[in-house]
């Protein structure tokens, strides 16, 4: 865990903090997110067991959610324009290996100043 | 035409209500009994029940793939060779048969799969049947008594993990350099696209010999991620987003094998001013070349998704292009008529709107789409988005990551010099485009790209024989090229001295 600490730059929804209060309680250990892009499901958040995904110095802490850290990597973060993030659920399946929020549910991010203003209501 | 929908009466498809995974020459029920309904991305309906597989489906598979890999290793080029043009010419014969179910599958338009996935695939797998049976060790002599012989030995059993963009191509792609070097896949669907590939194992199953090829369909985080971490395969091969991409070199570091990756890219297309010196039939193909974007309704790593045009035909020849954009009928995706069809799924669809919002909010101007077309009846709730032009700058968010979806980035150069600087910035280096009638200056913009294709006055060209893979952050390795056999075997030396003299040392 190298990334460098920037501020805080990532939020998230209740809906959000819900599901990661949940993977918490089952795994009994934080989780972390790692923001990523290209490819097929590029532009998701990825959640893993905390320490799955190795950071390094090329990698930029956001912030941290209920103390599970948030990632981008630093040429992505430079890229987009050093955004500030709103993490938040959507109906849908998790991408790659990435834990999901729910049954049926996936981590999203999107422009922090879409902040409380759209939470798309949850399936059951 | 239009073809009937899979399963109904008329179709040439047949749809099984359930199906397993493909195992050891086998259909093997899932160790879980766990099973998903696959849904059809032109109407979000269910076509069938797919495998939700666990760890413990993927351990039966590579079970299957070492009891089988000692013969396929031992079978001779000539035996492999015949074995892949089998499959080939069982895909050939199949050809319409495996287009629409890969049409309904991931919702590309059947002329699409009818003109390239289906027999590209096929092809693949005849060029790499040429490769195997022409592969030749090398000898050196060190010496007149010492002799270096050099063999290519597969590496075993191999992890190929591939997108739901071109589900059987990308199989194709994986597969047939795989078994033709002498290995045995177990191949890991990505999860919106499970069910053409096991159609396709109907048809090809018999050719192969039992665990040569097995498919595990089931969640990337529980089965993608047991194979990648598994000691038991000596490479992995993975097309896909960055962040798993580099996870699968994580793991692969933890068990030392190699990887290829294949991860994306933000390709630009540039087109110079004389593009537009003659209005004849290369000009027309400028134009369509710009209007790839669309190919795949965007959902291509090399997505031509960034146009760079010389702001002095900027006006004329974009809007030649909309007007091109205009005719693009969007719909049912078996109706050959139709050249757009739905997102791979709703998060895909979700996903394009959003970075369309991010564009119009950073003040890129939408010049055409950028909304969800009304298609009707079955296909209301299809994930249907219209073709997309947004007219900005390059340091805006929607010129800088993969949308996936057909939603075009355009912005004007000055000159040669402006148009390379806009090209390479850029995370990305997998596809280019240049388009020019000077030879000359395609040379210098096609070596000076940072990127593993360039293609000049053409676009979306996938010919097996081509080494397609990417610069920068989009991967590792080159595929659909026999070089791609260096990267499914290693070297064997056999250093043998033919002198029966002593060294004299002890």
């Amino acid at each position: 865990m190298t990334g460098q600490v920037t501020g805080e730059r990532i939020t998230a929804t209740p809906a959000a903090r819900h599901a990661i209060g949940r993977l918490r309680a089952a795994r009994a250990a934080p989780v972390m997110f790692v923001q990523s892009s290209g490819c097929c499901a590029g532009s998701v958040p990825m959640c893993f067991p905390a320490g799955e995904f190795l950071t390094g110095p090329g990698d930029v802490l956001l912030g941290e959610i209920d103390g599970c850290p948030f990632y981008i990597a630093a040429g992505l973060d430079r890229a987009l324009g050093h955004p500030s993030l709103l993490l938040d659920v959507a109906p849908g399946r998790p991408d790659g290996f990435s834990l999901g929020p729910g049954p049926r549910l996936r981590f999203v991010t999107r422009p922090a100043a879409e902040a409380a203003t759209t939470s798309p209501p949850l399936p059951g | 035409m239009k073809y009937v929908q899979p399963g109904q009466p008329g179709s040439i498809v047949a749809v099984e209500p359930r199906y397993d995974n493909f195992i050891g020459g086998k259909w093997l029920a899932p160790v879980a009994g766990r099973y998903r309904v696959n849904l059809c991305p032109a109407t979000a309906g269910a076509i069938s029940e797919v495998p939700e597989s666990t760890p413990e489906d993927v351990e039966l598979a590579l079970d299957a793939a070492h009891a089988a890999k000692d013969a396929w290793a031992e079978a001779s080029p000539a035996q492999r060779t015949a074995v892949l043009n089998k499959v080939a010419d069982a895909i050939d014969e199949r050809a319409e048969m495996l287009a629409v179910t890969e049409s309904w599958d991931n919702g590309k338009p059947v002329r699409e799969t009818l003109a390239a996935d289906i027999p590209l695939a096929a092809d693949h797998f005849r060029y790499f049947a040429a490769a195997a049976r022409s592969e030749e060790s090398s000898i050196s002599e060190i010496d007149k008594d010492l002799i270096a012989y050099h063999f290519r030995e597969p590496l075993g059993v191999v992890g190929q993990i591939i997108p739901f963009n071109f589900p059987l191509l990308m199989a194709a792609w994986k597969l047939a350099p795989a078994l033709a070097a002498g290995n045995c896949s177990v191949l890991k669907p990505a999860s919106p696209t499970p069910w053409s590939i096991l159609k396709l194992m109907e048809v090809i199953g018999d050719i192969v010999p039992p665990g040569a090829i097995n498919v595990v369909n089931g969640p990337g985080g529980e089965i993608g991620k047991a194979l990648a971490t598994s000691p038991r395969i000596a490479k992995v091969a993975f097309t896909g987003e960055t962040v798993t991409g580099r996870l699968i070199m994580q793991y692969a570091a933890q068990n030392i094998i190699p990887v290829t990756l294949e991860l994306g890219g933000k390709s630009p297309n540039i087109f110079f001013a004389d593009v537009m010196a003659s209005d004849d039939e290369f000009l027309d193909k400028a134009v369509e070349g710009l209007v790839l974007y669309a190919f795949n309704k965007g959902e291509v790593c090399t997505c031509p998704s960034r146009a760079l045009i010389d702001q002095s035909i900027y006006d004329e020849f974009m809007g030649r292009c909309l007007d091109r954009i205009a005719k693009i009928r969007q719909g049912n995706p078996l109706d050959t008529g139709i050249m757009l069809g739905p997102q791979n799924s709703a998060q895909q669809l979700e996903k394009i709107s959003s970075y369309v919002d991010i564009g119009r909010a950073e003040g890129a101007e939408v010049l055409t789409g950028g909304k969800q077309p009304h298609i009707g009846g079955q296909f209301t709730g299809g994930y249907f988005y219209e073709p997309t032009v947004l007219k900005g700058h390059n340091s805006m968010r929607v010129f800088q990551e993969e949308i996936f979806g057909p939603v075009l980035a355009v912005t004007t150069f000055t000159d040669e010099a402006d148009a390379l600087a806009i090209a390479n910035d850029t995370l990305y280096g997998l596809g280019a485009g240049v388009w020019t009638r000077d030879g000359s200056r395609a040379y210098r913009m096609g070596r000076a790209i940072q990127a593993g294709r360039v293609w000049v006055n053409c676009y979306h060209q996938y010919p097996a024989g081509a080494a397609f893979g990417g610069y920068k952050i989009s991967g590792v390795g080159r595929e659909t090229h026999k070089m791609m056999m260096e990267h499914y075997t290693q070297t064997k030396n056999l250093l043998v001295s033919y002198s029966p003299k002593p060294l004299g040392l002890f």
